[in-house]
């Protein structure tokens, strides 16, 4: 049988060549990313805004400004309509109510009902989910400390386990691919709710895995290959772990694809989130964090290469040809 | 390299095995599990997946610190006044979180600062804090402010009643496996599955359902009450039924009976209208204090009064000796019954609010079960095709071990009795993706060992040894950002943090350790000396 090879044996890519553009690049989308974020701002959804959230789905595809008249005709403030899922669901996001108390809260979800069950026959109620701007505002600081924290902490293990230009670089990647999962966001305006926050956490775990490898086989290079040049070696690492990288992202892409189109709605958003923070993750691994080790003046120590391997009683570093 | 023992053959199956079995009883029905002789391991689905509700409740804790003090207020008036000599205090105010007042009479400071210490405990308290500070300014006034160990001792038994109080009340509303459990310092989480109206639910934990009876103060003169103002050793209370036309009645301060004394309370119907009433019983105490008040004041009014507002103002007939007495109001059906519930479960110290809320409807519920499976039937499908058409035999052990790992993910789940939600689902489907990463990994490291001439034997060897080391690494920055989500994350973020970690850990195992299996029984019985990858 014929196997399948994504990327062919041997590839000579010259990545530490283009690196300039590569950055100039990277530094451009991050800026585009910036300002789409800043002048579109995020579209929140209740998790994070505070509000109320009603989904009610119809047996066809409903007429949007129709939903929208019968809604403002309650007067409990300014609607925000979404179709979702097949287009038979409808997403009704509505300000917090004056006061603020459960009671206020529940008539403006019975009004919305009955008005739309006597409008549309046959509308039935999905889902809703009310927040306050206390719970709110404690989910926006939660989910910003989780991200913080899951940088730091892998940035750490990172300049714990390697040299600390490995735990910058690949910082650096990580808040580019959160950069342009934002901006992502920002352009599409989906709605931005708790879950995306587990989203970007996540697509910090796998750009954080890629980079990992990599940076292992420069490490394992490094002692291979005392006399070779840094950008060499990396050349070389990110040349060998090609096929491996490709094909990882190949694989979760594929999972992840399944999940778009036939994960339901109330996950696409999570799954867009996912499968940008992929892609974007494998080019900064390829791009951006191995060709950053250069600039930041990584090189190979013989000595103490050397006497870090013998501690940890790995083999000695030879020379292969 | 080919050196594998039998016993770590067998073990590694008997691990696998019991853990798949860990996963069967989530796939039978409830009625099956429930007749086996132990219990058996489930998985239970979250409210995204399940349908229901679920309400984040926080308690006021401003209102309890104000309650405190009042009670404070009340418990100094009767003490200065209980014993000989009468120490007369007046000015007395609860503003700014402390309670104030000046002694007429300078000379008797110490005399009424050990008294104020009889009644605010020197070191009360499991912890030996003191809960009240004492101090006096200008030789006679007498600042008496809580501590904040105080407060928070005050705060943690009112919220222990209250997580009590929001069980029994949502017990009585017969729904099925409720979750309630107490949440930082002040609030309390509920998971109703199945509830998809939780108007009621909400309207009964709303309800502090303090109950007083009151004697009604007959001489207050109306224009009064409605500025406000009631005679001295009365106060003014709404009455939105009264009679006499104006929603306001006076009552004395000190109440006959109290909810506490509340033994029993049903919802019943008055047998002359058939109007909805409430029906109450007192314990011998309480029973015993109605009796001797209602003969002393026959002829007279006495209020019912719930949270702070007057409910009826029936007048004393006769002496009520038998220990009950029903509550007439304008009640429905469902209103009479949800103060029965109310009362029955006891009063809440502290005024519970909603602070977020969430309720599924049944069919969103199953259409995400229904999506959810067929989404991860379909990315293991593509994965599993994808593997075998790119490493051949290799690809097919990685599969192996990947359709292991789907089950073994749930039966620890279930042993953990682990709660499955939506985005655990999207957990399933990443872990599927990344799990084959390890097997990519090894793989590659083989491909290239080959190409670097290296036997079959030591290719394969190799493989293994180099890739263990990058395997563990990349899962260890993996579990960081898995293991802070778990801690960071609420309700459906979590389930997805478990169902990654879960993954991690079970992936590592089946991937490496088990493909290695598979790859040396096979190359031990074939001693191939080329393999296809």
């Amino acid at each position: 049988m014929k196997l399948l090879k994504i990327v062919p044996d041997n590839t000579n890519f010259d990545f530490v060549r283009l690196r300039g553009w590569a950055f100039g690049l990277t530094l451009a989308l991050s800026l585009i990313a910036i300002g789409l974020t800043a002048w579109h701002g995020l579209n929140l959804g209740v998790d994070f805004r505070g509000g109320l959230m009603i989904e009610e789905k119809f047996p066809s595809t409903p007429p949007l400004d129709k939903v929208r008249s019968v809604v403002d005709g309650l007067g409990v403030g300014e609607a925000n309509l979404q179709l979702v899922g097949d287009n038979h669901t409808v997403a009704i996001r509505l300000p917090a109510q004056e006061g603020g108390d459960e009671g206020a809260t529940n008539a403006v979800v019975r009004k919305v009902e009955t008005a739309l069950g006597q409008q549309f026959p046959g509308a039935t109620f999905s889902r809703y989910s009310t927040v306050s701007g206390k719970v709110s505002d404690e989910l926006k600081w939660k989910g910003g400390l989780a991200v913080l924290f899951a940088i730091l902490g892998i940035g750490l293990f990172a300049i714990f386990r390697f040299e600390w230009q490995f735990g910058v670089s690949t910082v650096v990647a990580i808040v580019h691919d959160l950069l342009m999962t934002l901006g992502f966001f920002a352009l599409t305006q989906f709605d931005v709710d708790i879950n995306i926050i587990a989203a970007g956490l996540t697509i910090i775990g796998y750009s954080i895995n890629d980079k990992i490898v990599i940076d292992d086989r420069i490490r394992e290079n490094m002692r291979r290959y005392r006399k070779m040049d840094m950008r060499e070696i990396i050349n070389l690492s990110v040349n060998e772990t090609l096929p491996r990288t490709v094909m990882t992202s190949l694989t979760i892409l594929l999972a992840l694809a399944a999940l778009l189109v036939l994960g339901g709605h109330v996950l696409r958003g999570f799954t867009a989130a996912m499968i940008l923070g992929i892609v974007v993750g494998t080019y900064s691994s390829i791009y951006v964090s191995s060709s950053l080790l250069i600039t930041l003046g990584l090189r190979a120590d013989p000595a103490k290469e050397i006497a870090a391997a013998e501690a940890k009683g790995a083999r000695p570093a030879r020379d292969l040809p | 390299m080919l050196d594998f023992p039998r016993w770590k053959v067998v073990s590694i199956f008997v691990v696998l095995a019991a853990l798949m079995a860990l996963a069967i009883p989530s796939f039978l029905p409830e009625r099956i599990t429930e007749r086996w002789p132990v219990k058996a391991p489930r998985i239970n689905l979250g409210l995204d997946l399940a349908g229901g509700s679920y309400l984040l409740l926080e308690a006021d804790t401003d209102d309890l610190a104000g309650s405190r003090l009042e009670t404070m207020r009340d418990q100094v008036q009767a003490e200065m006044r209980r014993n000989q000599p009468r120490i007369e205090i007046g000015d007395i105010s609860t503003r700014g979180g402390q309670l104030s007042f000046l002694l007429r009479d300078p000379t008797q400071v110490d005399a009424a600062r050990e008294r104020l210490l009889a009644i605010t405990g020197s070191g009360a308290g499991m912890t030996g804090q003191r809960q009240w500070d004492i101090s006096v300014v200008d030789t006679s006034r007498f600042i008496v402010k809580p501590t904040q160990a105080g407060l928070q001792q005050a705060l943690d038994v009112a919220m222990e009643t209250a997580t009590e109080v929001v069980r029994k009340r949502i017990d009585a509303l017969g729904t099925r496996e409720p979750t309630i459990i107490r949440q930082g310092t002040n609030r309390i989480v509920v998971q109703v599955p199945g509830l998809q109206d939780p108007q009621a639910l909400k309207t009964l934990l709303g309800k502090t359902a303090k109950l007083e009876f009151k004697l009604v103060d007959p001489t207050a003169d109306p224009a009064q009450l409605v500025k406000g103002q009631a005679p001295i050793g009365s106060q003014v209370l709404k009455y939105p039924g009264n009679p006499q036309g104006i929603p306001f009645i006076a009552v004395k301060r000190s109440a006959i009976i109290q909810g506490s004394d509340v033994v029993d309370a049903q919802q019943s119907f008055e047998p002359q209208t058939n109007a909805p009433i409430v029906d109450i019983t007192f314990n011998s105490q309480g029973g015993r204090k109605f009796a001797v008040v209602t003969q002393a004041n026959a002829g007279k009014q006495f209020a019912m009064i719930l949270d702070n507002e007057v409910i009826s103002a029936p007048s004393i007939d006769e002496p009520i000796l038998g220990g009950k007495a029903m509550i007439r109001g304008s009640f429905t059906v469902e209103s009479a019954n949800e103060l029965a519930i109310a009362l029955r479960s006891g009063k809440l110290d502290v005024p519970l609010k909603v602070v977020e809320e969430s309720t599924v409807g049944p069919e969103l519920g199953a259409d995400s079960i229904r999506s959810g499976i067929l989404a991860s039937a379909v990315a293991v499908a593509l994965v599993v095709a994808f593997m075998f058409v790119t490493y051949g035999r290799f690809g097919a052990y990685a599969n192996i071990a990947v359709v292991i790992n789907v089950f073994v993910i749930l039966g620890v789940l279930a042993v953990l009795n682990g709660t499955l939600t939506l985005p655990g689902i999207a957990g399933f489907v990443l872990t599927i993706g990344t799990a084959v990463d390890a097997n990519v990994l090894i793989n590659e490291r083989i491909r290239e060992e080959r190409r670097r001439g290296r036997s079959v034997l030591q290719s394969v060897e190799l493989g293994y040894k180099e890739a263990s080391r990058t395997i563990f690494e990349a899962n260890v920055t993996h579990a960081i950002s898995g293991i802070i989500m778990f801690v960071f994350g609420s309700g459906p973020v979590k389930g997805f943090a478990v169902v990654l970690l879960i993954g991690i850990a079970t992936s590592v195992f089946t991937a490496v350790t088990f493909t290695r299996m598979l790859v040396v029984l096979w190359v031990r019985k074939n001693r191939p000396q080329t393999i296809n990858i």
